[in-house]
């Protein structure tokens, strides 16, 4: 059943990231140049939607709490993001759309991919170095979320109920995506 | 719904599968799966990388310490690839070949080899183009693994959840990626 899921909603995903650009190197670039921020503008919103309805099913009961999986916060966060957004500049592309990218036929998400195996191959070589070190040492209270959640991970706002803060997130999310420019150049990029 | 989807419907679907995920099993993230399929090739050649350990668990442990940690969590899916997260990032290749045949946007021949600000800029020869994909392939996947997760599992799963650790995560990949992203390729 799991692996059924697996291939329906991994097809879904890539699907989608397809549909909506994002497997496009031309709008990743576009994005991060601030040329072109209708990618942006489809992040944001997904993001304010899928957690708006995540918070207020997770208060109806409607929502298993268990699905909810908090990643840990320490200094490697920030400079692994950093060496994520360098490499996403260059090539346009981050691990999933790379994949999607195959997918559309694209040979230079080929090399990419590959180079990608190379990198996760490095940092299984040099994981041993860096272990019980201070860039993996957990900071902001490790697994932390902002809003209160019903489970163990730990709360910085939880003197606040979970709904109320993910409702006011959410809707700054949805805000700033309504209110960027839509950039109409990026028809430009739009194959007929 | 043909060709690129607009912002707002773009959203609605992106959204909408990302809690879909949460919904059934679990938040979506794909960074993970470059080192199973690292570790699966890995596991042809060595006979000692993974042994099975009642000690773990995940009943795995592993001579290298990143498939090790966590009792052998990565391990454990090297010896069964056939699980949920290797076939959901597999399965996203597919999902991109059926919009493309499903009438969503197509890329040219030349898009295919370089995107077209790459091509402004650096011309039309493949070969620059394929090294720095794959040198951006190598820096994307180090950041991903040091952070713990990539766009998909870090910026919208992490997010969606309020998760703080995805804020510095994505303070991080734009405060780089921006200026680099205008340095190489321009602002017009």
């Amino acid at each position: 059943m799991e692996i059924f899921l697996a291939l329906v909603l991994g097809t879904l995903f890539g699907f989608v990231l397809h549909r909506v650009g994002a497997s496009n190197p031309e709008n990743i670039i576009n994005m991060l140049r601030l040329k072109d921020l209708h990618l942006m503008k489809t992040i944001l919103l997904a993001i304010g939607i899928a957690s708006a309805v995540l918070f207020i099913g997770l208060t109806l009961g409607l929502i298993n709490p268990g699905h909810i999986s908090i990643k840990e916060s320490y200094w490697g966060v920030l400079v692994g993001g950093m060496l994520l957004g360098a490499g996403w500049a260059i090539a346009g592309y981050c691990p999933g759309t790379g994949l999607v990218a195959l997918g559309d036929g694209r040979k230079d998400a080929v090399f990419f991919t590959a180079g990608g195996l190379l990198g996760a191959f490095i940092y299984m070589l040099v994981y041993a170095n860096l272990e019980g070190g201070r860039l993996l040492h957990a900071i902001a209270g490790g697994k932390s979320t902002l809003a209160a959640t019903p489970t163990h991970y730990p709360a910085l706002l939880g003197s606040i109920p979970g709904l109320v803060v993910a409702l006011a997130l959410a809707m700054a999310f949805m805000a700033v995506a309504f209110f960027l420019p839509d950039n109409k150049d990026s028809k430009l990029s739009v194959p007929k | 719904m043909t060709g690129q989807l607009d912002w707002l419907k773009g959203g609605i679907a992106l959204g909408l599968t990302f809690l879909l995920a949460v919904i059934l099993v679990k938040p979506i993230g794909v960074s993970t799966q470059f080192v199973i399929l690292d570790g699966l090739i890995w596991n042809t050649f060595s006979k000692e990388l993974i042994r099975p350990d009642s000690t773990a668990k995940s009943g795995y442990a592993s001579s290298n310490a990143y498939l090790d940690k966590s009792g052998g969590k990565y391990a454990a899916n090297i010896k069964n690839p056939a699980n949920y997260s290797f076939i959901f990032a597999l399965s996203m290749i597919l999902g991109g070949i059926l919009s493309r045949l499903l009438a969503g946007p197509t890329p040219s021949a030349r898009d295919r080899v370089a995107p077209a600000s790459w091509r402004r800029r650096f011309g039309d020869k493949s070969g620059r183009r394929y090294a720095l994909a794959f040198v951006g392939g190598v820096l994307v996947l180090i950041g991903a693994r040091l952070a713990g997760g990539c766009t998909s599992g870090h910026m919208m799963s992490g997010m969606m959840q309020t998760s703080v650790s995805c804020y510095l995560f994505a303070l991080g990949a734009f405060m780089a990626g921006i200026p680099l992203a205008i340095i190489i390729y321009g602002r017009k």
